[in-house]
């Protein structure tokens, strides 16, 4: 069940030169799950669509979320100049969600690219502390340079291997290019990022027969489905129009690599 | 005075409970929003247009941020009338709301196939025409720009429905007031406007459209003026009712879409922005006319001249 409402800001620090990490209260951090995300609304009124961002980490017993951005225009900037005890409007949680469920007693790669990084975490935690069978779980994440954010974090709770643009950390080149100098044998991909590492992931996944999980991005309006704002083409019928456009914020963000046409 | 003040509006002999409805394509089939609001509350839910068959509408982007607006170019995605009427509709009678279902198509004969199938299904309580969509190539805002084909089209779907028929006008034209005239020539119950306005949006970085179809449909507080006058106009020219719409985000812009001569008014883009807005309207119009000790919503009407 989604809501809509006024929360208070906890904490935000910055974590790497333009990437934030917001701390909220809300009244729905028990019911959030890896995947999902929450509508972000400025209080602007010449700017009224709401700025999905992914959830990075939730605590049902502090009723809190959090959130890890990177300031890419108005909103985001707006929204890191919140500070504690300030108030923003939000909406969740929407969307999807990784299945976890999948990754019960198998050896798990997450892939994070950028900005795609922050729900690896949420997801590496979550199979860390509430996985039934024992997984073991590989993170390959790229950035674009040895300014890095929740790496010790995801090191905490998994193996890591590091891909930069630069080189300056890990192996230079993609996460891809991490994955297979690194060896890393895998029975389930989860990944998010820019779509041409998308791309790559699901092309990996393909070659080596192994089921993969991408959450996607669109431009969204409403993001809870009504719209039909936010579509990706898929190779099947969606459920709500039967036409091969799926609602990414209702449908997804999160879909089986093989249904989606990521071109 | 009684302190309840009546809400309830009457279109072509269908009740509503109150003059708040939601706008078609903004609302799904009321699932969405149904799991924020208790739709029994508000005066009707009008679906998202629907076809003869599926429309795949645009690819993406299909919605871009504007001051105090936003455009898109949907395309009218949507699973055709049969799944409508499979799963939709169940839905929205379940609810216990008002129904207005919207139609859309090419050309005339795709949208009497709708009307035709829509034709005494119980639990429609009233069927809008589309012949304003700016986003679809072939059919639509043409349709609706010519007033010959309009009052055509208009006596078409009256001829073939057994619910009053409601014709949704294009803002996209010289003087609406003409196409209000057509509409009532043939036979409309009532029309409703505004659609969206064309418009256009850039990328200066990367020097591209922003919308997949380059052109797209403004809707959002930026129209309410012109949505405003237009109201106006056309309420002025024709006796059939009017439902208004256009940017509508409180109950103060209802009532002045009511002043302006609209029976009933219509929710779009505000319900992104807020899930509950169309709850937070019918109290606040409520508000309003106790504030101003007016015992019936109706009064509001056109009282404004
Ligand atoms: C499901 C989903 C999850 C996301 N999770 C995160 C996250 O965890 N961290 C993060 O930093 N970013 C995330 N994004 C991207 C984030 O939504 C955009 O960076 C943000 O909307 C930019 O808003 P702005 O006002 O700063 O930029 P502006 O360019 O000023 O925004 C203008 C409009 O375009 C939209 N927009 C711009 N860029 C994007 C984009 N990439 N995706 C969708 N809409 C966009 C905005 O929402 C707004 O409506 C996610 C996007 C989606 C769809
Ligand atoms: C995303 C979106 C989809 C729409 N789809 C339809 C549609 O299917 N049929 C229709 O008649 N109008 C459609 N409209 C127009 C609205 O019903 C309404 O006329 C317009 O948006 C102005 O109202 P607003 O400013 O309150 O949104 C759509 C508008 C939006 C924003
Ligand atoms: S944003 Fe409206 S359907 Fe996804």
């Amino acid at each position: 069940m989604s809501v809509k409402e006024r929360a208070y800001v906890l904490s935000q620090d910055m974590c790497a030169e333009g990437i934030f990490s917001l701390v909220l209260r809300v009244s729905f951090a028990g019911q959030v799950c890896p995947g999902q995300f929450v509508s972000l609304f400025t209080d602007d009124k010449s700017r009224l669509l709401p700025r999905p961002i992914s959830v990075c980490g939730a605590d049902a017993d502090e009723g809190s979320i959090r959130l890890v951005y990177r300031v890419a225009g108005f909103g985001t900037e707006y929204f890191s100049r919140l500070q504690a005890e300030d108030a923003i409007e939000v909406m969740g949680p929407l969307g999807n969600g990784f299945p976890l469920e999948l990754a019960e007693g198998k050896r798990v790669l997450l892939v994070g690219g950028g900005i795609g990084i922050p729900p690896m975490l949420s997801c590496a935690e979550a199979l860390a502390y509430t996985a039934h069978e024992p997984v073991s779980v590989t993170c390959a994440a790229g950035y674009r340079s040895s300014d890095t954010y929740l790496l010790e974090e995801l090191e905490a709770v998994s193996e890591v291997i590091v891909a930069t643009d630069d080189g300056s950390l890990g192996t230079h080149g993609t996460v891809i290019d991490a994955v297979r100098e690194n060896g890393v044998a895998a029975d389930i991909i989860f990944a998010c990022g820019p779509k041409p590492m998308l791309r790559a992931v699901k092309a990996f996944a393909a070659e080596r027969g192994i089921p993969c999980f991408v959450s996607l991005e669109e431009r969204m309006a409403c993001g809870v489905g009504a719209c039909l704002g936010c579509v990706a083409k898929t190779e099947r019928p969606d459920p709500h129009s039967l036409v091969k456009n799926a609602r990414v914020c209702a449908d997804g963000p999160v879909f089986d690599a093989k249904e989606v046409d990521l071109t | 005075m009684s302190s309840e003040p009546r809400m309830e509006v009457e279109i072509a002999g269908v009740r509503f409970r109150n003059p708040v409805m939601t706008a078609s394509g903004t609302f799904g089939s009321g699932m969405e929003y149904g799991r924020f609001i208790d739709l029994r509350e508000i005066g009707a839910v009008t679906a998202k247009g629907v076809a003869i068959v599926p429309w795949e509408g645009n690819p993406a982007p299909r919605v871009a941020e504007t001051a105090s607006g936003m455009l898109n170019c949907i395309g009218l995605q949507n699973p055709g009338v049969e799944t409508f009427l499979e799963r939709d509709l169940p839905f929205l009678r379940e609810s216990g709301t008002r129904v207005i279902v919207n139609v859309c198509g090419h050309e005339p004969d795709e949208y009497y196939g709708v009307v035709e199938r829509l034709n005494g299904v119980p639990g429609i309580d009233m069927l809008e025409i589309n012949v304003s969509c700016p986003n679809v190539k072939a059919g639509g805002l043409t349709l609706g720009t010519d007033p010959k084909m309009l009052e055509e089209i208009t006596a078409g779907c009256r001829k073939r429905a057994s619910q009053p028929v409601m014709i949704k006008l294009s803002p996209n034209v010289t003087d609406i007031r003409v196409m209000a005239r057509a509409c009532e020539a043939g036979g409309a119950d009532a029309i409703s406007l505004i659609n969206t306005l064309m418009g256009m949006k850039i990328d200066t970085e990367r020097q591209t459209f922003v919308l997949s179809n380059r052109t797209g449909g403004l809707s959002g507080p930026a129209i309410k003026p012109v949505a405003v006058r237009m109201v106006y106009e056309a309420s002025r020219a024709v006796s059939i009712p009017v439902v208004g719409m256009g940017g509508i985000a409180c109950a103060e812009d209802a009532v002045e879409f009511m002043l302006a001569g609209a029976t009933a008014v219509a929710v779009g883009m505000a319900n992104f922005v807020n899930p509950y807005v169309t709850i937070e309207i019918v109290e606040g119009i409520r508000n309003y006319l106790i504030r101003h000790h007016i015992d019936d919503v109706r009064e509001l009407i056109g009282a404004v001249h």
